[in-house]
Formats: structure tokens, sequence, C-alpha cells
């Protein structure tokens, strides 16, 4: 992937993440997700409704790979079924871990794919995937 | 100063991280491997003439620590593997026996996180209370200690310079305070014995709790300081080896006098000979001249900080030799990969100090901390990356 459409990316998300600010709402689900080995702290919280997740919002202060990881994964998921919602996290897992994946289920979270290179950074890109990990049971 | 001692340097790097550890000179080094290429034996009981050699290496480094912090004797000194072992033999070797429920001891908010999480274990396990004495700007002033001391308050547990903020407490004087009340005084020198020199008697500290690594010496080493009379009173927290007298099958135990008493196990010889040479260095050194050195360093950085508007310091009228900052609007971490990217090393974080923010409103920062071998070319090196962080972003994704 071109590097600086990559930057491009990430950056947008950043500066303008989707999703951004906690409801007041008991139909949601909260999870924190802290990262041992960083200072990166975000609250994220999924509405799951009729088997697929409805709706996912996120606070809090992390660094510009989580912040994009965070937002990115929310476009990505939302309207998505468990079995799909495991499919993306399967092959994104393999992608960071740099096993074989498939890239066309991944979209924008293809930006992530030399992630590997800065091994203090790769806990920030799965930070918000560990949120979903502890909700994707509950669907 | 002295940056040919420091081997590391010949590689292009600019250490600024201090307050987490600092660099080794050769002199630490050639003794750590000098006891593990021609002296190599444990300590304490072998009749053979290397084992005769360790002891005194070993022992020799407890009237060094004794000069260092100007203690009364070496028995009141007990190496441990580090500040966080030290302060917990002294919350749960002594204090656990010698606090009773209700009982306060007297911390703030801006304490490591070493003393405090045990503080409010034994808080939990014996009904202690712990009581956080308020900050003023950040700072711990006299006239706060004293609001905050009642009839039950018996210790107050402070950093005599904090990892956050750097900021340095009127040790002097609270110890002073302490001894007017008859409150036992620990002070938590992590920050403060590589940087300034300490006297425990003329501060009137009971105990007092240091790591070697923070003062060029080795990892996994460090001193807990006890006035005598308050040690002949500790409990071992850990028991076996090299710590007892006699026992019997019947369970009959004597333990040995002091420090052994303390030291169960083979301790960590060759870090606590590595810390004797980091002790010699740092004496040959002064410790007056490497507080003055720091503090130009400061005052330089500050000064040159000025030229870079997005800047924001948290703590620029603190004495110590830190500084706490952020670039506007960027996340700690990510200023901290940027800098990584021109060899600069700075901490990222909230520095084991959680609930702090409770009080700066501030999560995370980034924290430069000096050393006497970093350089006014250094800073201007940093300075110049600092004003070219408009394309952060091109460097750190």
């Amino acid at each position: 992937m071109d590097p600086i459409l990559k930057r491009k990316i990430m950056l947008e998300h950043y500066e303008h993440p989707i999703h951004r600010g906690l409801v007041e709402d008991d139909r949601y689900i909260k999870v924190n997700t802290s990262n041992e080995s960083c200072i990166d702290n975000l609250d994220i919280m999924y509405k799951i409704e009729d088997g697929r997740i409805s709706d996912i919002r996120f606070d809090g202060e992390a660094c510009v790979i989580s912040i994009s990881a965070t937002s990115i994964m929310i476009k990505n998921l939302i309207g998505k079924t468990k079995e799909e919602i495991m499919m993306i996290l399967k092959n994104y897992e393999n992608m960071i871990d740099q096993k074989e994946y498939d890239d066309a289920v991944l979209g924008e979270l293809n930006v992530y794919h030399d992630i590997y290179q800065q091994p203090n950074r790769r806990k920030c890109a799965l930070l918000p995937f560990e949120s979903l990990k502890k909700i994707v049971d509950k669907m | 100063m002295h940056r040919e001692d420091f081997p590391i340097l010949k590689q292009e790097l600019i250490y600024f991280d201090n307050s987490a550890t600092t660099l080794k000179p050769q002199q630490v080094i050639d003794a750590v491997v000098d006891y593990y290429t021609t002296y190599t034996a444990n300590a304490h009981r072998g009749d053979y003439d290397n084992s005769l050699k360790v002891d005194m290496m070993y022992e020799q480094v407890r009237t060094k620590v004794k000069d260092f912090i100007h203690c009364k004797d070496e028995k009141e000194v007990v190496f441990t593997s580090g500040t966080t072992d030290s302060l917990n033999k002294i919350i749960f070797g002594y204090m656990k026996c010698f606090l009773k429920p209700g009982d306060e001891v007297l911390i703030t908010k801006a304490e490591h996180a070493s003393n405090i999480l045990p503080w409010l274990e034994l808080e939990k396990e014996i009904g202690i209370k712990v009581k956080y004495i308020p900050l003023e700007n950040h700072l711990v002033t006299l006239k706060n200690v004293e609001n905050s001391i009642t009839d039950k308050t018996k210790v107050i547990s402070l950093a005599h310079i904090t990892n956050v903020l750097g900021d340095i407490r009127p040790i002097l004087e609270i110890g002073k305070l302490c001894r007017d009340h008859g409150i036992l005084f620990v002070v938590d020198g992590a920050q403060s014995v590589p940087h300034i020199k300490i006297d425990v008697q003329e501060m009137n500290i009971d105990f007092l709790a240091f790591s070697a690594h923070k003062m060029l010496g080795p990892t996994g080493v460090g001193v807990l300081y006890g006035r005598l009379e308050l040690l002949e009173n500790m409990k071992p927290t850990c028991f076996g080896g090299g710590m007892n007298a006699t026992f019997t099958s019947t369970g009959e135990v004597e333990y040995k006098s002091l420090p052994s008493r303390l030291e169960a196990g083979t301790p960590n010889i060759a870090g606590v000979i590595g810390m004797g040479a980091a002790i010699d260095y740092l004496m040959n050194l002064g410790m007056d001249n490497i507080t003055k050195h720091e503090r130009y360093l400061k005052a330089y950085f500050l000064e040159k900080a000025k030229e870079v508007p997005n800047l924001v310091i948290y703590n620029k009228e603190m004495e110590g030799s830190l500084i706490a900052f952020n670039i506007d609007g960027v996340f700690s971490q990510d200023t901290a990969v940027y800098l990584n990217h021109y060899h600069i090393c700075v901490r990222a974080g909230n520095h084991c100090a959680k609930i702090l923010k409770e009080d700066l409103l501030v999560k995370n920062t980034c924290r430069i901390s000096f050393y006497f071998y970093n350089t006014v070319e250094e800073i201007d090196q940093l300075i110049a990356v600092l004003k070219n962080s408009k394309d952060i972003f091109q460097i750190v994704l």
C-alpha cells in the first residue's frame, strides 16, 4: 500500500474519528481497554441488536495508532454479524502477527499491514480489537 | 561531564530518560565483570581466598553506602533488590507489626506506586488509615504537612523528589516536624539519592529506600536504610539461607544479627559490588557538582524551549532535573516515538503515579530527565527536533 495514502487514512481517522463520545444508554455494553505495554486508555461501547452490532462508540486518550484503528474498526464492524466479525478479527490478528490473511475482508484496516516493523506499536493496533473479543461472545 | 566513561555513548544516542534508569560507566561494568571473571564465589560462607575476597568486597560496599548517605553504622544498611523491595520490607517487615488499627499514615497523590500500593495493602490487612497530604500547585508544603498531622499520625512516607514533576520536598523541615511529633519518617530516595546529597541523620530520616540502577549501578539491587533501633525490631519478610543462626526440627529458630537477618538467600553479589563502584564514581565526582550541572541543563532547556511555541511545560518552577512536557495537541507516546526516530530517548506516560492525574488534570506527559553526562549540545538537538514537530506524523506513521 502506498505509504502516503496509508498515512492519510490513519491521520484522517485520528483527527476526525467516527463515533467519538460515549452515550448514556443501558442497551450498550461498555468495555474499558487499556494497553498493558503503554498508556493508551479507551472506553468502547457496543450495541447489539438482532445478532448484529448496530452501533459502536468510543472515547479516551490514546496514540495515533490506537485512535485511528478504533475509528476504522468501528466503520468496518457496524452492521456485521458475529460470523463476519470473527472473520475480520481473525484475519486482522493474522495480519498483525505476520501470518497468512485475506486482505479482501479488512478494508481500510489494511493500513496496519506493516505495523510489525514497530513492535511497540503492535499492541496499539490491536487495542480496540481486545475489547471486541470481550463482547463477541455475548452476540 | 565525563562522557568518555560511558561506552554506550559511542552510539548515536541522546539519553534523556535518567529518571527511569541511568547509563553505566566503564568502572561499574568492570567491577561486575571482574567479580564474574576473576573471583566468583558465594558470600559469607567459604574459607577459600575467593570467597573471602567476595566477603570483603561485598561488605565494603556497606561502608561506602554508610559514607554516601551519612548514616551512623554499617548495620543500618540492608541490601535489597531496589527501591520497591526496600519500601515493601519497611512496610511489611516493620510497619505491619508497629502500627495498630486506626493509626494514620500520611502520603501524597504524587507518590510513585511503590510508596502507595504497599500502604493500601496494609490498610486492608490491618486497618491503618492512609491519608493524603493536600498538594499546593502540586507541591508539598510544610504548612499542609503540619495541618495533616493528627494524634493518630504515626508515619509520614514521601518521595524526596517526585518522578513525574521532579519537585524537591522540604525533607529537612519535614524531618524536624516528624521528630517533634514522634512520627516515623520514611523517604523514597529513588529520584533524589542519585542527584543530590543526602544526610539521613541531619534530615532525621528513619527509613530510606533507593535503587542502584538510577545512580550508575546495576539493575536489581538497592538499599534499605533504617535507624538501628528500628531495624532491630524489623521482622524479616523472607526466610531461609543466610539469615538464620540455628534452627531445630522442633521449631526453635534463632536468626542472625543485623543486617544479615534481613538478607535471606544468596544476595545479588555482582550487583552490590557494581553499586559500590557507582558510589565511588559519584563521590569522586561530588554530588554538589552533579546537582549544579543538572540545574544548569534545566535552565538552559527552559530558555531554549521559548523558541518552540507549541511546547507545553508543566513544571517550569520545580527545582529538580526533570521536565514534564507535551507538544500541544499531540499524545505523549506519539511524541516519544517521534523523538526516538532521532535517537532521543524520553519517557511517555503517567510515570507510575497514576493517581496524580486526579490533581494534575493531564493524564500523560513526556518526561526528560537529565544526568551529569548530558550536554547543552544534546539539548540543542532536542530543541531543533521539537521545532520541526509539524512533520511528526510523517515520521511516526
